[in-house]
């Protein structure tokens, strides 16, 4: 009904002003934003819009520090939106134009990094944990042991994607830490002895592995759960664990930047990806889930029945969002992962 | 100019023509298998299900693609041509000329983007660049031609350079002693003789500016995505054989540009 | 050789591009290594050394007042110059045959040659990296080849190691030796050759006190241009070393990317420049050496 509103509404106005209704400039990871979505979004507001590729956060955040960059709307992971914030680099939601805040999820609403969604909106989130081929080893995998004290099966066959903060994480939630951040020098210890203990037996620090777990290259590993879930679609031996210990939780969140030259047509995209039909659309292009209301009943049915995008209910209260650390912290973490890759 | 000798004898050297096969060989090994599994019905890279063109229809239907893959060629076209122009000029200046003060560092001038690694070029010139577009408000294409000419003008100079070292000096001075010009001796004697360097120059750079990727990163403004940039972007998700495809038809092309290049300098000779 | 001191400026125009998008930036690095490290990247603009000493040395993680030296940052510094000595070296060894092939082909046909050899990288590094991955993997071309013959029962474990790295390297700057080898060969007297064949009778001596000196400076151009990128190479042992162990421009990547430390990345960089600048004196030295030896 909303949709057909908003449909009609453009129609109106399109009637009156042409084609013209002007442009939005998206800054974003590179493929992850729905071509399909996109094409709807210009078909009910006439506004063209151009995607531009980051790569990291760290990218995209010393991009639009320095100004002059031309984009609008930008999708920074949540460790990184209260900094986005704090800079003053984003400017609050108008509500005038962005009605349908109440579609996020409450989980998804009050959350630590933007309390009460004033700057950002979901767009897809996800969990880092771990991935088994279970043709060689049929045990326990809800454990951070796959990849810290791997099984004798596992050995030499395992692969741990390149991403500090996710594997720091992990790390310290499995010696007993409670934070990523923690300023306790004893985990941080524990953290180097459990990893640099744990390196021989790691094959790879890799992300495009997806072929590598299905051909039966690559064993176990830490690993994303919406790769983990194509990697299972193409292998049926492979299962995605979640650590009981602790594991990582992200969501990537769209907003308006402050210097935005096309304020009004960005959170007009704003407001539409709030759409239940639509934020499904960037799932099923993305595979991850998306935190609005409804979305599932137009979702791809294998996706509303992963195990690795629907996370078992004994398991969800381990997964935690890692914040941003302060700087001492960070530098430990950094000397940690510098030992480790040396 | 080459010498009339008897090939076979002195130019042959024991071995060396079985390197080079060797070598080449493998240069196109790996392209080979790339290639291939363009042509895959499955979506993954070590498994072929069979013979299919979809990842063609994908790549074509991709229309993001298509405006990256053509900004990277014209961007490369452009930056490669004005590096050559440039780093020809350069090398005419720089070598076989008496010792100038200052000499030592025009050549570390001239060869500083080759000593710097590209991210750390990348994180100058994004601090550069982006005050440069907040005090102009221009935010076109001219950065990144500007960035890649000037990461470009080494790997020109340096073939050049090599090339303009082994010409022989006294051929410019036989011209001037036939009354010539110094812009008709560097027309008609020294500009033939290097066209082996420029072109080595010239493709040297294409290629380079192709592959450049952490510089374009950080230079690009909106909507300036270029093929690497594009592909890096997807790094940690999924690559598919849609990638194959685009390298496939980025080889087609070049294959067709060299076989008209070859046509047209045989018909010259 | 004329006086024309005036020559020089032909490089003017190169050299204002240069300086506009080389080295201007590049002084800010050089100021960025001497400020201190801002909030997730970036620098906050107050004088500090700091990062500078830890380029070299460490404070212990758990107990700051014991330094060290930093043996994590060493070793990677160690082993980016080792591999680029490695491919350089590799690079000339596949190199000089191969310039030398197309060198001595009809000359109608040299053009063709020298673009055969440019082809492959008309496609981009990223790909290219990918499709030598897929040739050495454990169910890659050359296992399945060498298993399905016999020859050996297990995959050989390729991917992933310093050899994996070397060979991608070796591969992706090959041409960076070979062109202008050949523009030094393509130029060569062969009556020179042909002199050196009355004087010294065999090949070896011939390659060696005749033809290897006149292509001195091709040899050097290309190996300063592989050693130079390999030394800094990012993307290559990112993907094909598996990530398992860092080059150095992957430890200065992780120090502006995901290790938030600007000011200790760009120290890192001016290090690498000092090294290279060094590896430049070098092939200047020679260079100048070696031209008036050649004239005399």
């Amino acid at each position: 009904m909303k949709t057909m509103m908003t449909a009609a509404a453009a129609l109106l106005a399109g009637t009156g002003m042409a084609a013209a209704q002007g442009e939005l400039n998206i800054y974003n990871w590179g493929n992850y934003t729905s071509p399909e979505m996109i094409e709807k979004f210009t078909e009910e507001t006439g506004i063209e819009v151009t995607i531009t590729d980051f790569d990291s956060n760290d990218t995209a955040l010393a991009r639009i520090r320095q100004g002059g960059h031309g984009f609008d709307i930008v999708v920074p992971t949540h460790s990184y939106v209260q900094q986005w914030i704090e800079e003053g680099l984003l400017q609050p939601l108008d509500t005038e134009i962005v009605t349908d805040l109440g579609n996020i999820e409450p989980r998804w609403m009050e959350v630590d990094f933007d309390p009460g969604r004033q700057y950002t909106v979901p767009w897809q989130w996800g969990t880092t944990g771990v991935i088994v081929n279970t043709s060689l080893y049929d045990g326990d995998i809800n454990t951070a042991d796959i990849f810290l004290n791997p099984p004798e099966e596992l050995a030499g066959k395992i692969n741990v994607i390149p991403e500090m903060s996710d594997v720091m994480a992990m790390a310290v939630y499995a010696v007993g830490g409670d934070s990523p951040c923690t300023d306790d020098m004893e985990i941080w210890r524990q953290v180097r002895d459990e990893l640099m203990e744990a390196k021989p037996s790691w094959l790879a620090m890799d992300y495009g592995t997806i072929d590598s777990y299905a051909a039966g290259d690559i064993g176990a590993g830490v690993y994303w759960n919406g790769a983990s879930m194509r990697a299972r679609m193409q292998n049926e031996d492979l299962a995605y664990g979640y650590p009981t210990t602790g594991y990582p939780v992200w969501m990537d969140n769209a907003a308006v930047l402050a210097d935005a030259e096309n304020t009004e047509n960005a959170m007009t995209f704003i407001n539409f990806i709030l759409q239940p039909e639509n934020a499904a659309m960037l799932s099923n292009f993305a595979r991850y889930g998306n935190g609005i209301t409804g979305s599932e009943e137009f979702m791809d049915a294998e996706m509303s029945e992963a195990p690795e995008i629907v996370i078992p209910e004994e398991l969800a209260a381990a997964g935690k969002f890692s914040p941003a650390c302060p700087q001492e912290i960070q530098d430990v973490r950094t000397q940690i992962w510098t030992e480790l890759l040396q | 100019m080459s010498a009339v000798v008897k090939p076979f004898s002195v130019r042959r050297l024991p071995g060396f023509g079985a390197i080079a096969i060797l070598t080449f060989v493998l240069l196109y090994l790996p392209i080979v298998i790339l290639v291939f599994y363009s042509f895959n019905a499955g979506q993954s890279q070590s498994n072929f299900e069979g013979f299919s063109l979809r990842w063609y229809a994908a790549a074509f239907a991709n229309e993001q693609v298509q405006e990256v893959s053509v900004r990277s060629l014209w961007l490369a076209a452009a930056a490669a041509g004005i590096a050559t122009v440039l780093a020809t000029l350069a090398a005419l200046g720089t070598t076989r000329v008496a010792r100038f003060p200052g000499q030592t560092m025009i050549y570390a001038l001239i060869n500083q983007p080759l000593m710097v690694p590209e991210v750390v070029t990348g994180i100058a010139l994004l601090i550069f660049v982006a005050f440069l577009k907040v005090q102009t408000g221009y935010t076109g294409m001219g950065y990144l031609v500007a960035s890649h000419t000037a990461f470009c003008i080494p790997f020109a100079y340096l073939p050049i350079r090599a090339r303009l070292e082994t010409l022989d000096p006294t051929l410019e001075s036989a011209a001037a002693d036939l009354y010539a010009s110094p812009v008709q001796a560097f027309r008609f004697i020294t500009l033939p003789l290097l066209v082996p360097g420029i072109l080595a120059g010239f493709m040297l750079s294409f290629v380079i500016s192709l592959d450049t990727v952490v510089i374009t990163e950080f230079v690009k403004s909106a909507g300036q995505d270029t093929l690497p940039t594009y592909m890096l972007g997807q790094l940690r998700r999924v690559v598919t054989p849609e990638m194959n495809a685009i390298a496939t038809l980025f080889l087609a092309l070049s294959l067709v540009i060299v076989t008209a290049f070859f046509l047209l300098t045989r018909k010259r000779g | 050789m004329g006086k024309h001191g005036w020559k020089w400026l032909l490089s003017a125009p190169a050299l204002f591009v240069l300086v506009l998008a080389a080295s201007g930036p590049l002084t800010i690095v050089l100021v960025y290594s001497f400020l201190s490290p801002g909030t997730l990247g970036g620098v906050s603009w107050e004088f500090s050394t700091e990062a500078w000493f830890r380029v070299f040395f460490s404070r212990d993680i758990f107990d700051p007042e014991v330094v060290t030296w930093n043996t994590a940052h060493l070793t990677i510094f160690w082993r980016s110059i080792w591999l680029s000595l490695q491919t350089t070296f590799i690079c000339a060894v596949l190199g000089f045959p191969t310039a030398w092939f197309v060198a001595t082909r009809s000359p109608h046909n040299r053009a063709f040659w020298l673009f055969l050899i440019t082809i492959p990288f008309w496609t981009n590094l990223l790909i290219r990296t990918f499709a030598i991955q897929e040739l050495i993997r454990n169910s890659g071309t050359i296992n399945s080849l060498l298993m399905w013959m016999g020859a050996i029962e297990e995959p050989i474990q390729m991917l992933y190691t310093d050899f994996a790295v070397l060979v991608g390297m070796a591969y992706v700057f090959l041409p960076l030796m070979v062109l202008p080898l050949y523009a030094a060969m393509d130029k060569l007297d062969f009556r020179l050759v042909e002199a050196g064949y009355d004087l010294y009778a065999s090949r070896w001596r011939v390659l060696r006190h005749v033809i290897l000196p006149l292509v001195k400076p091709g040899f050097i151009a290309g190996s300063i241009l592989v050693f130079i990128p390999a030394i800094g190479a990012y993307v290559t042992p990112r993907i094909l070393g598996g990530g398992r162990t860092m080059m150095m421009g992957n430890l200065i990547g992780l120090q502006f990317g995901q290790g938030q430390n600007w000011p200790l990345g760009a120290a890192m960089s001016m290090l690498l420049l000092i090294i290279v600048v060094g590896a430049l004196m070098m092939y200047l030295r020679v260079v100048n050496q070696g031209g008036g030896e050649r004239r005399g």
